[in-house]
């Protein structure tokens, strides 16, 4: 569960990218977070995964105060969590599998819990042939799937993808959200931040519509006209 | 989930590391080489500066002449005395004729000298001495030996020895501090360019739930690796360099006093000295370079 209650972000440059965020996302919700660029979204992905402190409010994740969190705890926060990057950020110089195993390793599993563990989530993502493929043989829908997968190789209780279509065609974009409404269905929660509105009406999901660091709206089932950049 | 040690992971990342990224790898151990081999000859210079300057000092004697009134018995007795006296290295007793002979040597066709009574020549001592800084205070010892007429020293020979070591030693020691930091500089900034290069992959670990030990180690390990190479590396061309510069030395008949020290009998601690340093350097490096790529 993430709970942001009156988030206030300045940089340090003086830019006040969030003015008074409240948002409460429940365990096994999937949330598309929509808005043009530099409305704050990227800033609230940043605030969940702990790489920024918010100036000001209250911030929960799954169960981890971040107003006080250690630096220690950090990781294990992350931990809960799997996050898909528009540029995929897959390392080039591992195989599929070394990009899931290596994830895995850092959270202390052992070899047979990998051997067990990633060919499920290859087959779940429909990458079980491609195991042994580097990056840059595959397309770019593929490489966003391995990321899929890396998100979800510690079975972690919410997924946050961040314009995970933005590099992808129309017919990939909606093969890429079709699956991640699947791994919702299978109870992890999900956010998405994306401006593309074609998609979010098509999957009528709760929408969260921010601009300039406000909230304008919160509507499940919700449909979004705002403008692409 | 347990938590489990991943040693084994680390050791196979750190290698893995240092062949994935080849060049910067390469370019590493170029510059590990590079300073051990400069830091490395200028140690050897200063060694054997210092063992030449021992060779000097341990042929650097003064006499100790015996009042004339001692019979010969009673001044080979003043030898224990003299021995016994705590920068004393050995007292050796010369007689007065063979100090005779000794002065005559070169000058055979000189009538006038070699017609020299030996009574005009005085039994005496040769003295070593251990340590030749404490010389002048030794000399007065000496002198204050009863049946000990007269001393003959030539002190500031010995006060330049000391002077040139101590200028030898402090320039050396300055030069490979120098060295040193420079060396560190610029292999740290060597790894630094090469952790750069893989700043996204540290951040995608980092976003993924790794410790920053997690990703630190894997870095540590290809540093210790890259330093090994670069010092055994340096071991062997230091040796070739070395060899040269003996046959070099060999050859020219001006640099025939130079006693060098062979290789072979420093071989040991000059590998230890670069496989520590290199280790240092490498872990050390490595350790520095990540520090701000964890901050994510």
């Amino acid at each position: 569960m993430i709970r942001l209650i009156d988030i206030y972000k300045e940089y340090d440059n003086g830019t006040k990218a969030l003015k008074g965020i409240n948002v409460r996302i429940d365990d096994g919700e999937f949330v598309f977070m929509v808005g043009p660029s530099g409305s704050g979204k990227s800033t609230i992905i940043k605030l969940i995964t702990a790489e920024v402190a918010p100036t000001e409010g209250r911030l929960m994740v799954n169960g981890y105060n971040l107003n006080n969190i250690r630096p220690n705890q950090v990781p294990y926060m992350r931990r809960t969590l799997g996050v898909i990057f528009q540029d995929f950020r897959l390392i080039e110089k591992k195989t599929v599998w070394e990009n899931l195993s290596f994830v895995m390793r850092a959270v202390g599993s052992s070899n047979r819990e990998i051997r067990r563990r990633i060919p499920y989530v290859l087959e779940l993502v429909g990458l079980a042939q491609k195991a042994d493929r580097y990056p840059s043989e595959l397309s770019g829908g593929e490489q966003q799937r391995v990321a899929i997968a890396r998100a979800l190789v510690n079975n972690p209780s919410m997924i946050i993808a961040d314009e995970p279509t933005g590099n992808l065609d129309p017919q990939r974009s909606l093969e890429i959200m079709t699956l991640l409404e699947r791994i919702n269905e299978l109870g992890t929660t999900v956010l998405v931040v994306t401006h593309e509105k074609g998609l979010v009406n098509r999957f009528a999901k709760r929408v969260v519509a921010i601009e300039d660091g406000r909230i304008i709206s919160d509507e499940t089932g919700g449909y979004y006209n705002g403008q692409t950049t | 989930m347990a938590r489990r040690l991943n040693s084994g992971y680390y050791i196979s990342e750190g290698f893995h590391n240092v062949f994935s990224h080849g060049f910067m790898s390469f370019a590493a151990v170029c510059m590990i080489v590079a300073c051990l081999l400069i830091m490395g000859t200028f140690t050897l210079v200063a060694v054997n500066l210092e063992h030449m300057l021992g060779e000097l000092e341990r042929e650097n004697e003064f006499l100790a002449y015996v009042d004339e009134s001692y019979t010969r018995e009673q001044a080979q007795t003043l030898a224990g005395q003299l021995e016994a006296l705590p920068n004393v290295a050995s007292a050796a007793f010369v007689t007065k004729e063979e100090a005779q002979t000794s002065f005559l040597q070169g000058r055979e066709e000189n009538a006038l000298l070699v017609e020299l009574p030996s009574t005009v020549f005085r039994d005496r001592f040769r003295i070593h001495v251990k340590d030749i800084e404490s010389m002048s205070h030794t000399v007065e010892q000496v002198e204050g030996v009863e049946g000990i007429a007269k001393v003959s020293v030539a002190l500031g020979i010995a006060q330049g020895f000391v002077l040139v070591r101590n200028i030898a030693s402090g320039v050396a020691l300055i030069l490979i501090a120098i060295l040193m930091i420079i060396s560190l500089f610029i292999i740290a900034n060597t790894i630094k360019l090469a952790t750069f290069y893989r700043r996204e992959e540290i951040a995608v670990m980092k976003m993924c739930g790794a410790s920053n030990s997690f990703v630190r180690w894997p870095f540590v390990f290809e540093g210790l690796i890259l330093g090994l190479t670069g010092a055994v590396v340096a071991f062997f061309l230091q040796w070739g360099v070395y060899q040269l510069v003996c046959g070099l030395i060999d050859q020219s008949a001006a640099m025939g006093l130079v006693v060098i020290i062979p290789y072979v009998d420093m071989a040991f601690r000059i590998l230890a000295t670069f496989a520590v340093s290199g280790l240092v350097i490498g872990a050390g490096g490595s350790v520095m370079a990540i520090r701000k790529f964890l901050q994510v």
